[in-house]
């Protein structure tokens, strides 16, 4: 088997209000495959927390949660 | 699975964005979710109505609709339109009550396409109702 470069899934979700976030998390979610990452960045306070929850519900790996000026970036694996 | 029920009684338009940002957070967190669209609420899902209800309080004759509309916009709040899409898109169920077509004479043809899923009565929602995780009336 070749091993293949994984750049993962990014989804922007600054300035986005609510549900958004939660919701582009999901589709990214739907979209990714088994062991991709997923990363999200995003300015919504509360989805900061919701995203992490939202993917702990699903059984998945958080993997990061950060925030720099404002921006936070959430890592998920599928 | 865990799953939402939410009944959409009502059409106003504070309303209806309710029902579909907690749909799309049901679905969004993992869970199944079907919303019965009934009385006032189904009229919405007829062509071009989706974001034609009245706010529930302050309309002011349309008004405070107006000025609700511009903060939501100026807030980047999606639109009803936008969140009914994502809600299909992510699974969510739209079930049109079949009485409430009868009284209101409205057919499947009134409606979007591809938005109903299913025409139910009572019966369909005690059912789902009784699996779900959370039910809702609003």
């Amino acid at each position: 088997m070749t091993p293949t470069k994984d750049i993962g899934i990014t989804v922007d979700c600054r300035s986005e209000n609510c549900p958004i976030p939660l919701i582009e998390t999901r589709k990214a979610i739907n979209a990714a495959k088994p062991g991709q990452v997923i990363t999200v960045i995003g300015t919504h306070p509360s989805s900061k927390k919701e995203i992490p929850m939202a993917a702990e519900a699903m059984r998945l790996k958080v993997l990061e949660v950060s925030e720099t000026d404002g921006v936070w970036k959430i890592r998920i694996q599928r | 699975m865990a799953k939402a029920t939410i009944i959409l009684h009502s059409g106003d338009y504070d309303k209806v964005y309710s029902a579909l940002i907690l749909g799309n957070g049901a679905l969004a967190m993992g869970m199944d979710c079907s919303i019965y669209f009934t009385f006032w609420g189904l009229q919405r899902l007829k062509k071009g109505q989706l974001s034609k209800g009245r706010l529930s309080n302050m309309h002011m004759l349309g008004l405070g609709k107006w000025m609700i509309k511009r903060r939501m916009k100026a807030k980047n709040v999606a639109s009803l339109e936008r969140l009914l899409k994502d809600y299909k898109e992510l699974g969510g169920k739209v079930i049109a009550c079949d009485m409430t077509m009868d009284i209101m004479g409205c057919k499947l043809e009134d409606f979007e396409p591809g938005i109903v899923d299913e025409c139910g009565a009572v019966g369909t929602y005690i059912k789902e109702a009784r699996e779900s995780d959370i039910t809702l009336f609003i």
